[in-house]
C-alpha cells in the first residue's frame, strides 16, 4: 500500500488583487517505507504541498490520502499518525528540551519512555542540555529536539519541511545520516529541501519549481534521463572562460559548477576546445548531477 | 584584485563575558578580491562581519575596514560599505521604485545621484515593468538581485553579504554569482559568506573558522591541496570536526 497519495491537487492563494497559484496540479505517490523528497527552491511550493498532506490547510481541487485516510474527511486519524516538523522552529522556546518532549508526548497520550527506543539515537545527543530552554540551543541541537518531539508518537509517516535550511554541511550531514537509521524503523519519510545535493539520499525524488512537478523518479533514474553528453571545462580564468562560452551558438548551456564549468553544445568538442583559446584548458566528460538536471529541466520548459 | 588591502584584521577578539565568540582573528584582504568567510554555526561569523560592519565594538584587537580604524571611525566605516543579509535587506510593502530611493536618501545620495542610479538598476536587473510593484509580490531571486543592487547604491568599496543565496533555485544562484563577478571586476571588494559548497569554490580566498578562529585561509586550490583532497566540502567538513565547542 502507499503510504502518501496524491491526484491533481491545485492550490491558490490571493496576494492583493493576484492569483498566485502555489500548487499546480501536483500528483505522487510515496510507498511505506520510503525516503522521499520533495527538492526545489524557496516560493516552490513545499510547504504548503505539507501543509495540505498534514491536513492543516485545504486544496482547491484534487485529493490525497496519508496511510489510506483522506486528508479532508478523515483528518483527525490523520493527526494522530503522522509527525511534522514544519520549516521554522516549531518547539517552545521557553520549555526546556525535556519538557518539550514531554510535552509533545502527552499532547499524543503517550509518554518519554513508552517510545524511547525510537528518539534514543536521536535524543541521547541533546539529553546533557535536557534542562536548557529550548530557545538557547543550537540551530543543530534544535533541529535533533524538533525531529525528537515528532518521532515521540511513533508516527507511520514523518514529514519534514527543509529540516537542513540554514545548517552548516556538518550538520546537514549526521541529520541525514539519523534519517537513514529512521527508515530501518519502516517509518515512512517525506522531506523537502533547497539543497539538490541532498536529491541524492532519498529513494525517490520529485523535482518540483513553480507548482509543478518537473519529474519524479530515482536520483539515478533522474540522471540517466539527462540524455546528452555533459561536459567539465576548466581554466585559469574562469571568469572569461564563462563569457566565451555563453557567446558561442553551438553552446546550449553553460553553468558554473565549483571549480569547473558544466556545458552542453551541439557539435564537436574539439572544434570548441580550438576555437577557445584558452589557457590550460581542459575539458572532460561527466556524469549530471541532480542539479545539471534540474537546470536542463527548468531550461527546457 | 589589487595589492591593495582594503581590509586588513589584526588579532580581534570578541568576549560575552567569559565566552569568547572571536578569538585573535588576523588576516587581510584585498581590493576587487572576492573573499569567502566559512564557518560552521556557531563559529563566530556573525559576530566577526558584524565587527568588521562596525555595529560590534571588537573587545581587544584592530582592524582597518575601507581606510577606517574600527575603534575610531565605525560611522565613517558605515558609509563606505555595503550589506546585505538573507534575512532583512528590503521593505517588502514598498514598490521597487520606493526602496531604491530609500536606500538612496539612506545612503546620503543626491536627488539626481538617486535618478540617475534608479535608472541604470532598473535597466540593469530588466525590472522596468516592476518599478510600480510592491517588493513582497517579487519572486525570491529577484529580491536578492535588487537587494545586492541596493546594497551597492552607493557604490562601497567593499560590501559584505551574508548567505545571499540561501534558498533560491539553481540558476537564480548562479546568476547572482555573476553579479558578484562583475562587483569585483570592477574594483568592489566582496566578503561573502555561505553554507553552499560549491560557491566556496568561487572566491578567490577562503577563509574557515573553526571555534572563533581562523583555522584555514587559502585559495580553493590551495586549500584541497593542504587537505589532500578534490572538493572544498571535504576541507570543510574535515575543519569543521575540529570544533569542540557547542554550536551557537
Amino acid at each position: 500500500m502507499s503510504s502518501v497519495v496524491v491526484n491533481n491537487i491545485v492550490k491558490t492563494f490571493k496576494a492583493g488583487k493576484e492569483t498566485v497559484t502555489a500548487l499546480n496540479d501536483v500528483s505522487f505517490e510515496v510507498a511505506q517505507g520510503e525516503l522521499f523528497g520533495l527538492i526545489g527552491p524557496d516560493g516552490a511550493g513545499k510547504t504548503t504541498m505539507f501543509r495540505i498532506l498534514t491536513t492543516l490547510m485545504v486544496a482547491d481541487k484534487g485529493n490525497a490520502t496519508v496511510d489510506g485516510f483522506d486528508v479532508v474527511k478523515d483528518f483527525k486519524e490523520i493527526r494522530k499518525r503522522v509527525g511534522y516538523m514544519p520549516g521554522r522552529f516549531s518547539l517552545y522556546q521557553d520549555l526546556t528540551v525535556s519538557e518539550n518532549l514531554g510535552f509533545f508526548a502527552t499532547l499524543f497520550n503517550t509518554s518519554i519512555e513508552e517510545n524511547y527506543d525510537l528518539v534514543k539515537g536521536i535524543y541521547s545527543q541533546i539529553e546533557k542540555f535536557k534542562d536548557r530552554k529550548a530557545g538557547a540551543l543550537s540551530g543543530g541541537m534544535k533541529q535533533k529536539l524538533a525531529l525528537s518531539c515528532a518521532l515521540i508518537h511513533r508516527p507511520s509517516v514523518l514529514f519534514l519541511d527543509e529540516p537542513t535550511t540554514g545548517v552548516d554541511a556538518v550538520s546537514r550531514k549526521e541529520f541525514w545520516e539519523l534519517l537513514r537509521d529512521l527508515q530501518k524503523e519502516n517509518i515512512t519519510i517525506v522531506v523537502s529541501t533547497p539543497y539538490m545535493d541532498e536529491a541524492s539520499l532519498c529513494d525517490r525524488v520529485a523535482l518540483i519549481q513553480e507548482g509543478k512537478i518537473m519529474k519524479i523518479d530515482s536520483p539515478s533514474g533522474i540522471t540517466k534521463q539527462f540524455g546528452k553528453p555533459l561536459w567539465a571545462f576548466k581554466s585559469k580564468e574562469m571568469y572569461s572562460l564563462m563569457k566565451d562560452l555563453e557567446a558561442m551558438p553551438e553552446v546550449f548551456s553553460v553553468y558554473p559548477f565549483g571549480s569547473e564549468h558544466h556545458v552542453v553544445a551541439n557539435g564537436s568538442i574539439e572544434n570548441i576546445k580550438q576555437k577557445l583559446r584558452h589557457e590550460s584548458l581542459s575539458v572532460h566528460q561527466i556524469e549530471p548531477t541532480i542539479e545539471d538536471c534540474f537546470m536542463d529541466l527548468m531550461k527546457s520548459k | 584584485m589589487t595589492s591593495e588591502k582594503v581590509i586588513s584584521v589584526r588579532d580581534l577578539t570578541k568576549q560575552f563575558g567569559p565566552f569568547t565568540a572571536v578569538d585573535h582573528i588576523t588576516f587581510d584582504v584585498h581590493r576587487g578580491e572576492i573573499f569567502g568567510f566559512l564557518g560552521a554555526n556557531g563559529a563566530g561569523k556573525t559576530t566577526a562581519m558584524r565587527m568588521l560592519c562596525g555595529l560590534s565594538f571588537p573587545t581587544s584587537g584592530q582592524a582597518m575596514v575601507a581606510g577606517f580604524d574600527l575603534s575610531k571611525d565605525a560611522e565613517k566605516i558605515k558609509q563606505n560599505i555595503g550589506y546585505m543579509s538573507q534575512k532583512f535587506s528590503l521593505y517588502e510593502d514598498l514598490q521597487v521604485k520606493e526602496n531604491i530611493r530609500f536606500y538612496g536618501g539612506i545612503y546620503g545620495l543626491t536627488d539626481k545621484q538617486i535618478k540617475t542610479k534608479m535608472e541604470f538598476l532598473l535597466h540593469q536587473l530588466k525590472l522596468e515593468d516592476q518599478a510600480k510593484v510592491l517588493v513582497k509580490s517579487l519572486p525570491l531571486g529577484w529580491k536578492q538581485k535588487l537587494s545586492f543592487s541596493v546594497a551597492m547604491l552607493h557604490e562601497p568599496q567593499i560590501v559584505f553579504l551574508d548567505e545571499p543565496t540561501g534558498g533560491v533555485d539553481p540558476i537564480t544562484r548562479r546568476e547572482f554569482w555573476s553579479l558578484i563577478y562583475q562587483a569585483a571586476a570592477n574594483g568592489t571588494t566582496v566578503f561573502v559568506t555561505t553554507h553552499y559548497m560549491d560557491e566556496a569554490e568561487y572566491c578567490n580566498r577562503v577563509s574557515i573558522m573553526v571555534d572563533g578562529r581562523i583555522d584555514a585561509l587559502d585559495t580553493p586550490d590551495a586549500l584541497k591541496k593542504q587537505f589532500n583532497t578534490t572538493d572544498m566540502g571535504q576541507v570543510f567538513l574535515q575543519l569543521a570536526r575540529r570544533a569542540v565547542r557547542a554550536a551557537d
